[in-house]
């Protein structure tokens, strides 16, 4: 360390790296561990919403899809409020809706 | 005779860590304190793990020679005269990237577990074909890096890899470090790197000049007993690889004592 570090340090002139090397790395790996660009990450979510939506009723207003990392371990996660019945039960959708799903298939396979 | 041998792969991504002095100072650690040791050179392309442990005019085989039969396994095993606990396998030549598979890395591991109980892997830098040749015969890793952006970044990179590839557990030794500089928040804490990294700290080495010195003389520090910061950071890594219970240094206790403070002023730049 030169003379001038430690004046630069007393007189607060600069941060001390550390927390910045932190930061920029924290960054940086959160981008390595998923390797997936967020144009491809809400590609994965519209598709994945649209099959979802094959089955169940979801409010696709409150829905989410995510990626975390924690400890190393990168999960996707998908917060997919389902609609109920008024009787409580889940709401099925009715076979009938067959053309609905062949276009909602080919048009998530384009 | 089958031993529960430990295969141990040294590796940290990024090259120049500290890899293999690493795994010369370990190996003579652990052969020292009675264990059967075998160091593999793995780093074909730039071997000097013969240089460090100051065995390169003993070889007269290499790993190629046994993988093509035209020697022994003990032929080509150069054992320390100083601690005979200890054999060196020397990497052959660098032309053997060409063809060495995975299935000739596993080959030359079992017959080493053969004899050995401890088998260290000194790995070569990159993610490529040295290096996954290296993880396919290896059981367990370590992880070197420096509390530095770029060989931590590197690290994660291979402790991802060493995941999908089943190799368990991965411990880490962050070497390098600099306790005036921690202290001075002008480097990444321990708490950092391990929280980042998210790998249970195997120990950590302090930035050491007798590391060199003891490179000079083909000497580990391990193996003449000194007393250095680095030497004791070493064996205490290589007695926690063994189940001992060795507290960590702590580095704001290292080098805070009127003599190292005058070594610190005498660095002092001024200009
Ligand atoms: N704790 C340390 N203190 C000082 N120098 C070190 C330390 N560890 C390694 N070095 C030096 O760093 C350089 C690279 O070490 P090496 O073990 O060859 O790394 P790698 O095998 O990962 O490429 C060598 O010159 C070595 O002497
Ligand atoms: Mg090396």
């Amino acid at each position: 360390m030169t003379l001038r570090d430690i004046l630069n340090k007393l007189l607060g002139r600069q941060p001390a790296s550390a927390a910045k090397a932190r930061e920029r790395l924290q960054l940086v790996l959160a981008h390595d561990r998923t390797d997936l660009s967020p144009d491809l990450l809400d590609q994965m979510r519209e598709e994945i919403l649209k099959v979802v939506a094959k089955y169940v009723e979801i409010d696709l207003e409150g829905g989410a899809v995510s990626l975390e990392t924690e400890d190393r371990m990168t999960a996707l996660v998908a917060n997919l409020p389902i609609k109920r019945t008024l009787s409580g039960e889940i709401k099925i959708k009715e076979q009938s809706t067959q053309e609905t799903i062949t276009s909602v298939a080919e048009e998530a396979s384009e | 005779m089958t031993l529960n041998t430990r295969v141990i792969l040294i590796c940290s991504g990024k090259g120049g860590v500290g890899k293999t002095t690493l795994t010369a100072n370990l190996g003579i650690s652990l052969a020292r304190k009675g264990s059967p040791t075998a160091v593999l050179d793995a780093d074909f392309g730039l071997r000097n793990l013969d240089l460090l442990l100051g065995l390169e005019n003993r070889i007269v085989y290499t790993a190629q020679e046994v993988l093509e039969e035209s020697c022994r396994l003990d032929q080509a095993l150069v054992k320390h005269k100083q601690e005979p606990n200890l054999s060196l396998l020397p990497a052959g030549n660098p032309r053997m990237l060409d063809w060495l598979k995975p299935e000739d890395m596993v080959k030359i591991v079992d017959m080493l577990s053969q004899q050995f109980e401890y088998v260290l892997i000194d790995c070569p830098a990159g993610v490529e074909d040295g290096f996954r040749n290296a993880v396919a015969a290896s059981k367990e890793a370590i992880i070197v890096t420096n509390p530095e952006v770029s060989a931590v970044r590197d690290a994660d990179r291979v402790i991802g890899l060493l995941n999908t590839h089943g190799v368990k557990p991965v411990q880490l030794v962050l070497n390098r470090v600099r306790p005036k500089m921690m202290e001075s928040q002008e480097m990444l804490s321990i708490e950092d790197v391990t929280d980042i990294l998210a790998l249970p700290l195997l120990g950590l080495v302090l930035e050491d000049e007798q590391v060199i010195v003891s490179t000079n003389r083909g000497e580990p520090l391990t193996l003449i007993g000194s007393q250095s910061p680095a030497a004791r950071c070493y064996s205490n890594i290589a007695g926690r690889l063994q189940g001992e219970e060795i507290p960590l240094i702590d580095p704001a206790k290292e080098g805070s004592g009127l003599r190292e403070k005058f070594r610190r002023l005498m660095q002092t730049k001024i200009f």
